[in-house]
């Protein structure tokens, strides 16, 4: 993917943060919830690790947006939390490009670890099964670009 | 294409898209493991169940590349037999080789299935020839993999005095590079790669945050605490920092990670059979980076050894994705015997 664009480093503005954290903050997690439906629906989540989310709290959280979103997973569905959970499980923040590089697999989450661009707080082994989760999804294939043939030995 | 022979490049998958990663990216091998704890790698939601096993082996050897099975812990009191069935189920899906530590567990497999490949995995702790060699006589190991504790000048003679194909790490996270031998992670938490297959099992693990600073537990121990520009690091009690003598510092081993680059052309006309890559806890993305990078300079080594020169954006690539942001030589360059 990362061979057609590259998602650049960058930080909103203040002002983004600013206004985005006086906005009610349920549309994200709705949103949110709805996107890890569709994915689950659309078998691209293992199901035994799916199962190991039951009950949990999660918050995410776009730092230079202003943004969270907080949902849990019960009886087989992401829900959206209407209110910031007082002490989630697990939750996870970065800016809104480290969170894009890691949708678009153009960074690994132990490098933007290593690098302080993401924080993780709460149930380590959770936040570990999450992450394993995501990166065991087979992404749909974009069309290769034609490649040299390589000579091997 | 005039060209001299490098070392096959082994690269780690934690995961299906991760061993299609290191496949398309120029892997001569990808080394995968179980979702238990016979490997040194028991994440929770990391490895192959069946189907993906199936998958990954289908895709690697039709593209003429090899799938190493790691099983590299040791066989726990009364458990012996899930280690061995592991071995049986990895050479019924036609694995390249096993990789293997367990002394008892290199003798099962070398009478109950003589024609699989066996390698001496880095946690056999084999430093020595004489250690390489006594897993070929006894067991047949063809392959061996030198813990990262060896200068360059020590894995020659090794490679001198053994018919074993050697191994070395190229790329990845150091530890404190006793593979094997180390309990630092029992110390703190009871568990160690040995016994449950994880160095500082994450359920073990606490990041908290505070106004400018994250601090690092390990089983309620404080291993370290960064300030907001700093780099962090795996959370094990061979990276933290303590007080020693008054000053507080990494007092075994920094975060880093090791990186051959600079001196693969040594590497490779000392005769080391394969350069290994660590990370099967890593990503698909981290994968596809490191292998990229190490096929290119293996690439440019095998058409024009004396024009070798590492390129900066292969180290730039590879000093992005390391652990604590830095890179070292490790043990290849010290000067001590």
């Amino acid at each position: 993917m990362s061979e057609f664009f590259s998602i650049p480093r960058f930080k909103l503005p203040r002002l983004v943060a600013a206004v985005g954290a006086k906005l009610p903050q349920w549309p994200h997690s709705l949103a949110l919830a709805t996107a890890l439906n569709a994915a689950a629906r659309a078998g691209l989540l293992p199901a035994d690790s799916v199962a190991m989310l039951e009950g949990r709290t999660f918050v995410v959280d776009v730092l230079d947006a202003g943004a969270h979103a907080s949902f849990t997973y019960r009886g087989g569905v992401f829900r959206p939390l209407w209110q910031l959970p007082q002490d989630p499980d697990l939750s996870f923040s970065a800016r809104l490009s480290a969170f894009l590089q890691l949708l678009a697999r153009q960074e690994d989450p132990d490098t933007l670890f290593f690098n302080r661009e993401l924080t993780i707080v709460g149930d380590t082994e959770l936040g570990l099964l999450i992450k394993n989760m995501l990166d065991a999804v087979e992404l749909p294939r974009l069309p290769q670009r034609p490649t040299l043939p390589i000579f091997r030995h | 294409m005039p060209h001299r022979a490098v070392p096959q490049l082994i690269c780690p998958a934690g995961s299906l898209p991760a061993l299609k990663a290191a496949v398309d990216h120029g892997a001569d091998a990808v080394y995968i493991g179980y979702r238990d704890d016979t490997n040194a790698r028991n994440f929770a939601g990391l490895n192959f169940d069946q189907k993906a096993m199936v998958a990954g082996i289908r895709y690697a050897q039709s593209r003429q590349r090899k799938v190493l099975m790691a099983i590299n812990t040791f066989a726990q009191p009364g458990r012996a037999a899930a280690w061995q069935r592991a071995v049986d189920g990895a050479a019924d899906l036609g694995v390249d080789a096993v990789i293997l530590a367990d002394i008892g567990l290199l003798d099962y497999a070398s009478r109950r299935h003589p024609t699989l490949r066996l390698h001496l995995s880095v946690q056999g702790s084999a430093t020595s020839y004489e250690a390489v060699n006594f897993a070929h006589r006894e067991f047949g190991v063809q392959r061996a993999v030198l813990p990262r504790v060896l200068t360059l000048a020590q894995v020659e003679t090794v490679i001198r005095n053994t018919p074993v194909e050697i191994e070395v790490f190229g790329f990845g996270s150091l530890c404190v590079m006793n593979e094997g031998r180390c309990w630092l992670s029992s110390y703190a938490t009871g568990e160690s790669p040995n016994t449950v297959g994880a160095c500082s099992p994450a359920k073990y693990v606490k990041w908290e945050k505070s106004p400018g600073a994250m601090s690092t537990r390990l089983n309620g121990i404080l291993i370290d605490r960064f300030g907001d520009d700093e780099a962090a690091g795996y959370p094990t009690l061979c990276k933290g920092r303590f007080e020693v003598g008054g000053e507080t510092y990494y007092a075994l081993e920094e975060p880093a990670s090791l990186n051959v680059l600079e001196v693969l052309p040594e590497i490779a006309a000392i005769g080391v059979a394969a350069i290994k890559v660590e990370g099967r806890q890593r990503s698909p993305t981290y994968v596809a980076q490191v292998t990229r990078s190490l096929r290119a300079a293996l690439d440019a080594l095998a058409s024009d050894a004396q024009h070798f020169q590492v390129k900066a954006a292969w180290q730039a690539e590879l000093a992005r994705v390391s652990e604590g942001s830095q890179v070292t030589l490790g043990a290849y360059n010290r000067p001590w015997r």
